[in-house]
This record gives C-alpha cells, sequence and structure tokens, in this order.
C-alpha cells in the first residue's frame, strides 16, 4: 500500500474532523447530562429575607459628610476583601472620594463657592441602566440583573479590560497583580479575586440578599448615602430626589446613572 | 508488501508504546490513595454527620455541583439549595462546604494531590478556617 | 510545499536563528508576566491598554492591506500585480497571527480565551473582531496556498477559490472597520469617539501595508533573486502616496474638529498629543517624530521621478511604515485614555518585559512572513528555471 503526502493529510484532517464537527453541530451532545438531585424550593427562598427591588439606586448628600472622613471606604474595602497595593498604578478602589470638578467635569467654574470646591464627594460604580461596560464585555462577565445591578462574575472574566475602556465614570479596576498578599483582614465571607480580572463596586449584592444594605451606607454614620429602590414612589431615595435638586455625572452620555448626587 | 527498515520501525513502536504509556505503569507501588480526614470542629458538632448529598454522589460529581452553583447563585441568583432529602443549603463553596470540610489540606487537598488535580477555586474562595488562623 | 522553507544559504539560517532567540527571550518574559500578572507591564487603573493592544491595532492594518494587491488583479485584471498577489495575503497571514498572539498576551486570564467562543456574546465588538479576524486569516491561508500550489504545477487554480478570493476584499475592510469601532463605540473616551476612525484606519492600513510590501520586494530583488517587477512596484508605491496624503488629511481635518469646536474634552488629549498637557508631554516627540516622517515621505512619493528611484522609495516606505506604527500604535491607543474620566493624566511607558515579549511577537511574525516567502520564491524560481529550460530547448 503506498500513499503519498497528501492523502495521508487529508486522511488526518478528515479524521480530526469527524471527531469535533459531531460536538460542533449539536453541542448537547458534547456536554455530559448530570442530574443535580437537587434544586430550588419556595419555603427556602422565602428564609433569606432577601431585599428585592425594580430598580435599586443611591443618593449620595455630600454636604453631610464629615472633612476627612472615609467611613463608607473602609467599610466597602474591609467587607469585600479590596487590595491595598500601596501605588497608584496598580491601584483598585469600589469606592473613594474625589474633587467636585473631578466627579462633575465641565460644571466646575471659579467662581463656584468655597464649600463645592472642597467638597470631596464619594463616586462609586454607577450601576448604569444602559451600561457600555455590559455592552462591550465579550464573555458577559459583566452582566444587568433585573433589578437593575450590574454584576461581574469573576470566574468568566477573561481579563481584556475592554469594559474599563467603556466605563465613562473610571469606575473599574484590574488585578494586575495576585491581590491576596495585599488584603489587611480577609473577610472570610466573601471571596477575595484573583490576579487578571476586573472588579468594581457590585451594590452589595450579597448582603442583600441577607437582608442587609449596602455596607457603606451602613457605615455612614451622617447618614449621607441613601440607598432604595426608585420604582418604589414611597421609598427614602424616591422622596428625597423629589424634595431636593440632583445631578447625575456626565448624564448626557446616555448611560443613565443611577447614583445621584444632593447639590 | 515489504517493510523497510523493519528494525527500527519495530524498535520505534516499542519505545512510542512504553513512552505513552508511562503515567499508567511509573506510579504502581509508590502511593496508595489517600485517606481523607472529616476531623474538624463544625463536622464533630453535627448530629447528622451527612454531606449535602450522598458521598458516592460527590465524589464523583462535587466540581459539577459546584460549577452549576456558581451559574445559578452568581449568574441568576438563586442562592439556595435544596437537596434531595429535603435540607436546604446556600449555594456557597466557602459557606457551605468548606464550613464543615475546613481543613482543606487533609481533606481537599489529599485527592486533588493524589490525582494531579489542580482547581483554581482556593485562588479567590479562601477557606475560613485558614483565614482566622 | 512547506519542505522548501528547509533549504536556505547561510544568511537565511543565521537570520532564522536570530528570530529564534527572540522568540525564546520573549517566550521567557511571558512565562514572568504569566506567574506575576500584567502587572509586569506599564498598564495602570488609568491607562488599561497599552504597547501590546497597540501592536494589534497597527497590524489589523498591516493585514487589511492584501486586499490593495487582491482587488486590482482579480476585480479589474491588473496583470502588473499578479506575481505578487501571494505575498500579499502571505504578509496578512503573518500580520493576522501576530494580532491574534498580541491580544492573547494582553488577556488578564489567558486560560479563560474560550470563553469567548462558549458563551457569545453579539452586542460586543470584540467578540465580531474575534470572528472576522480568524475567518480572514482561514481565507488568506487558504488562498494564498491554494493559488501558489496551482502555480507551482502549473495549472489553473481551482474554481471556487474566485469567489473566496472575491470575498476576501469586502472581509479586509470589515476587519479594520470592526477594530476601528472598538474604540469608536465607547461613549466615555472622546479622543476615539469619532466617525472618521474607521476611515482614518483603512487609509493608514493602506499606506503602511504596502509600504512594508515594497521594502520586502526591494529586499528579495537583492537577495532573494525574485523580482516583482517595475510596473508593480511603482503601482505600489502610487497606492501609498494617495493612502498616506488622505491618511494625512484625516488627521488634520481631526485637528480642525477638535480645535476649532473648543469642546475641551475633545482637545484635551490632541493637546496631550501634541503640546503636552500639565506637565505631562511623554507623546509629544514621538508624535512630532510621526508627523515629520509623514510630510517627509509624503514630499519624497508625490514627485514621481524621485519616487521611481529604488533608494529613495525605500527611505520613503521605511519612513510610513514608522509613522504610521506611532500614530496608529501607542499615539492611538494611550491617548484614548489620557486625560482620564476624572481629569487626570497618568502617564505610561512600556516596561522592559513588555518591549521583551513585543518583539517576540514581532519575530514570529516575521518567521512566519520568512518561511512562507521563502516558499514562493523558491516556488517561483522553480518555475521561471522550468520555462528558461523549456523556452531555451525550443531554441535549440
Amino acid at each position: 500500500m503506498t500513499t503519498n503526502r497528501r492523502e495521508f493529510l487529508k486522511i488526518a484532517g478528515a479524521s480530526t474532523l469527524s471527531l469535533i464537527v459531531p460536538m460542533i453541530l449539536c453541542p448537547a451532545w458534547a456536554k455530559e447530562k448530570l442530574i443535580i438531585p437537587g434544586g430550588e424550593s419556595p419555603e427556602a427562598i422565602s428564609a433569606l429575607r432577601t431585599l428585592k427591588a425594580k430598580r435599586w439606586a443611591m443618593a449620595v448628600d455630600p454636604s453631610k459628610c464629615r472633612a476627612d472622613c472615609v467611613d463608607c471606604i473602609t467599610a466597602c474595602h474591609g467587607v469585600h476583601n479590596v487590595p491595598n497595593f500601596g501605588n497608584p498604578k496598580d491601584e483598585i478602589k469600589w469606592i473613594w472620594l474625589e474633587k467636585f470638578a473631578a466627579a462633575f467635569p465641565g460644571e466646575n467654574h471659579s467662581y463656584l463657592g468655597e464649600s463645592l470646591q472642597k467638597l470631596r464627594l464619594p463616586v462609586l460604580c454607577n450601576q448604569c441602566a444602559n451600561p457600555p461596560c455590559v455592552r462591550v464585555c465579550p464573555t458577559k462577565a459583566t452582566f444587568q440583573r433585573p433589578d437593575g445591578i450590574v454584576m461581574m462574575d469573576y470566574h468568566r472574566c477573561i481579563g481584556c479590560r475592554l469594559c474599563m475602556a467603556a466605563c465613562p465614570y473610571g469606575a473599574r479596576s484590574m488585578n494586575y497583580r495576585d491581590p491576596q498578599p495585599f488584603i489587611g483582614k480577609i473577610n472570610p465571607d466573601f471571596p477575595t479575586r484573583t490576579k487578571g480580572v476586573v472588579e468594581k463596586c457590585n451594590f452589595c449584592e450579597e448582603r442583600l440578599v441577607r437582608g442587609l444594605g449596602p455596607a457603606c451606607v451602613q457605615a455612614c454614620k451622617e447618614k449621607a448615602l441613601v440607598f432604595g429602590d426608585l420604582e418604589n414612589p414611597q421609598s427614602e431615595i424616591r422622596l428625597l430626589l423629589g424634595k431636593r435638586f440632583n445631578l447625575r455625572r456626565r448624564a448626557n452620555l446616555g448611560t443613565r446613572p443611577q447614583i445621584y448626587y444632593i447639590v | 508488501m515489504k517493510l523497510y527498515n523493519k528494525g527500527y520501525i519495530i524498535a520505534g513502536i516499542v519505545v512510542f508504546i512504553i513512552l505513552i504509556t508511562f503515567p499508567l505503569w511509573y506510579g504502581k507501588g509508590k502511593s496508595s490513595p489517600p485517606t481523607l480526614s472529616l476531623d474538624t470542629p463544625a463536622i464533630a458538632q453535627l448530629k447528622d454527620k451527612r454531606c449535602i448529598e450522598e458521598k458516592s454522589f460527590m465524589r464523583e460529581n462535587h466540581m459539577k455541583l459546584l460549577g452549576t452553583w456558581r451559574d445559578e447563585a452568581v449568574r441568576e441568583g438563586n442562592r439556595l439549595y435544596t437537596a434531595r432529602d429535603g435540607r436546604v443549603f446556600e449555594k456557597s463553596l466557602s459557606g457551605t462546604c468548606l464550613e464543615c470540610h475546613s481543613n482543606k489540606e487533609q481533606f481537599c487537598d489529599r485527592c486533588h494531590n493524589y490525582v494531579g488535580a489542580k482547581p483554581t477555586c482556593f485562588s479567590c474562595h479562601v477557606v475560613p478556617g485558614e483565614v482566622n488562623k | 510545499m512547506l519542505e522548501k522553507a528547509l533549504k536556505g544559504s547561510r544568511g537565511y539560517w543565521i537570520w532564522i536563528s536570530f528570530l529564534l532567540a527572540i522568540i525564546t527571550i520573549g517566550f521567557y518574559f511571558y512565562l514572568h508576566q504569566l506567574d506575576y500578572g500584567l502587572g509586569v507591564t506599564g498598564m495602570s487603573r488609568d491607562v488599561s491598554w497599552g504597547l501590546y493592544i497597540a501592536q494589534f491595532t497597527f497590524l489589523v492594518g498591516i493585514a487589511a492591506s492584501a486586499v490593495m494587491l487582491v482587488l486590482p488583479y482579480y476585480l479589474h485584471d491588473y496583470k502588473a500585480f499578479g506575481k505578487i498577489t501571494i505575498l500579499g495575503e502571505f504578509l496578512a497571514v503573518s500580520a493576522v497571527i501576530m494580532c491574534v498572539i498580541f491580544i492573547f498576551v494582553d488577556l488578564g486570564q489567558p486560560s479563560r480565551v474560550l470563553n469567548v467562543l462558549l458563551y457569545p456574546a453579539p452586542t460586543s465588538i470584540l467578540f465580531w473582531d474575534m470572528l472576522v479576524l480568524n475567518g480572514y486569516l482561514l481565507i488568506n491561508i487558504v488562498t494564498g496556498w491554494i493559488v501558489l500550489s496551482c502555480d507551482r504545477k502549473e495549472v489553473p487554480p481551482p474554481n471556487w477559490i474566485k469567489p473566496l478570493i472575491y470575498l476576501s476584499i469586502p472581509w479586509a475592510i470589515s476587519i479594520h472597520t470592526v477594530t476601528a469601532f472598538i474604540y469608536a463605540g465607547l461613549p466615555g473616551r472622546s479622543f476615539w469617539l469619532t466617525a472618521i476612525m474607521a476611515p482614518r484606519f483603512l487609509a493608514s492600513a493602506f499606506a503602511s501595508g504596502p509600504a512594508l510590501l515594497i521594502i520586502i520586494c526591494l529586499i528579495l530583488k537583492r537577495y532573494g533573486r525574485f523580482d516583482a517587477g517595475e510596473k508593480a512596484i511603482s503601482t505600489l508605491a502610487k497606492i501609498v502616496a494617495y493612502a498616506l496624503a488622505a491618511s494625512i488629511f484625516f488627521v488634520l481635518v481631526e485637528l480642525f474638529t477638535v480645535f476649532y469646536s473648543g469642546l475641551p474634552e475633545h482637545e484635551a488629549p490632541f493637546r496631550y498629543l501634541f503640546c503636552g498637557l500639565s506637565g505631562h508631554y511623554n507623546l509629544v516627540p514621538w508624535m512630532w517624530t510621526s508627523a515629520v516622517l509623514a510630510f517627509a515621505a509624503l514630499g519624497i512619493l508625490i514627485i514621481p521621478h524621485i519616487r521611481r528611484k529604488e533608494g529613495w522609495l525605500a527611505v520613503a516606505c521605511a519612513f510610513v511604515f514608522v509613522s504610521l506604527w506611532i500614530e496608529k500604535g501607542l499615539g492611538l491607543v494611550v491617548t484614548g485614555f489620557i486625560p482620564s474620566p476624572l481629569e487626570t493624566i497618568t502617564e505610561y511607558v512600556p516596561t522592559g518585559t513588555e518591549i521583551a515579549i513585543s518583539l517576540g511577537i514581532w519575530a514570529v511574525g516575521f518567521l512566519i512572513l520568512t518561511i512562507l516567502y521563502r516558499i514562493f520564491v523558491t516556488v517561483r524560481s522553480d518555475i521561471d528555471g522550468a520555462n528558461d529550460r523549456s523556452v531555451a530547448n525550443v531554441r535549440n
């Protein structure tokens, strides 16, 4: 039996394809059939006292903030195992303070009163209703929940950082190194992240499940942060937004951010 | 049909078979299957020492169970799992599994090291027992 | 046909060994990056894309430039390009492979790269970019290889190749348009938020790609015993000239729009590029070099009797390549992040590790190019040798 290289390659190629093609044609064949014995039950769901909403949002009244207060930041970063690398290049932050001019570029001018110039506002992920980061994610590792929270699935993120480029607010941070050695005191109730994924504020969705409010809101002694359901006309946040003038950051971009600043 | 270079070819095939079955014969007798330790404070306190599902199911399928839990808890927000026998657990590796099995080195690692599995879960999901040390 | 790459002169093997050495060094640094994380690069929280994505963006242009050879020959029967369309297709193969590798080394979790296929996200332009890049790679490998092997056997290519080659023409436009859309669709980065991003990408692609091709043809003529033909080279040079003129025009148009309208958000990154902003001016010397080189090259290329001189042509093409490498590389990618959304300026400087890995990937591309071109040149000289012999026999 003689064969030449071309015939051999043709047969090898056809054999390889025959292994792959059935799986491509019908991916269901490639997955193993695993029956998980358990599932959901209605009693279980009500047991958790989960906080539910149609549209979560937060209102920030920075005039209530004490000077040099960072309680919200300490609480958030402590609960969520946010590392401190000690240099601005690798920095990871979920919530931090910014000057008025930085948070509202274009709204600042030199005749604004001194109190506004000295103001430091907490800024965080705006949990936009029309989030560009979700639009651009190639694996849907960041996705939007029906209640409005823009979530991160750290298991799926490939670290391409397109979401960081897309975010108009600079709210996202990349783990350029392994974060675990740089976490002060690891909170065992919440996972850390690993190197190579992007992270951001998650509106404390893991606390909402247990009936607790967000860590920053709970930690603020001055009650500068108000968290609630915008679709509930009786909620504290709805009443507050109806009463006082409020701004959103870069509202003209169409992202419909859900953090409202009372100025 | 004549087989040219018969000596080289047959020798080559024999060497190939020896090399490709290396994992099957190299370790024989050098190590035995590990014994896992269930000696943790949390398990000692349990009246009814049962895992979420049966041991045989868990041994075979715990990774697939965790994968399903992961997608349901993170992506769909369904955080509660009702086991076959009706008990309800939270779908959490650190919060449920590792609360009882807090001795990762004597439990999880023993089998993983034996079979050469390197799950990446623990780079994020800290073991509650190890953190509090 | 691959075995033809295994025979070569001493110079050929020294070049291959040199490339392999650079690849090995780059790979060693990549292992370090895998271990430590992307923190080994100069990227930061503010500037989250750097040298790797800059190289990817520039190389997609080089890959798309194959269409500048294919279109005149296959659509308009421009016979002078007949010999070298395969060179363009092989250049596209090498460039696309470099693009894919650059994206891969830029990922934070490269082991999860298949998630893009397992969990398709059609709203993401990166998803479409992955599809069109790989499709283009496949088209060019198939068409280049088949047409070359048919030439070798001196039979006409099979009928089904023609539709595939016609497909590669809009496909080439699409790869660069999709890459431009990655940038132009982001609402928060005003430097990139311009409709002219895709036309700019195409214009610079059609200038830098053929410029590289001209340089390679001149090298092949001197050292590879392959002559592309004077008509082909001079037409390519004209293409480079027009494309360069368009590219420069597009940049000038951008400058006018930004500075005449005076929008601070749009002005700031351009100011950073050309004048420096608040004491930060890392990219200023680079951009002015790019501008000077571009205008110098344009000057050389518009004057016909200078363009025809091979020495000047080579210099002009080198200028074009370097100028556009700067402008569409770091000049484009890094500036999008400066100033940051919070109006701070964090500058970016690539680290040694980053540069080593990037050089390694360029070396991979050049290795593939060398091998493919060696096969091409050998096949061509076999054919020409056979033709000469048959002509000699007829004469005798």
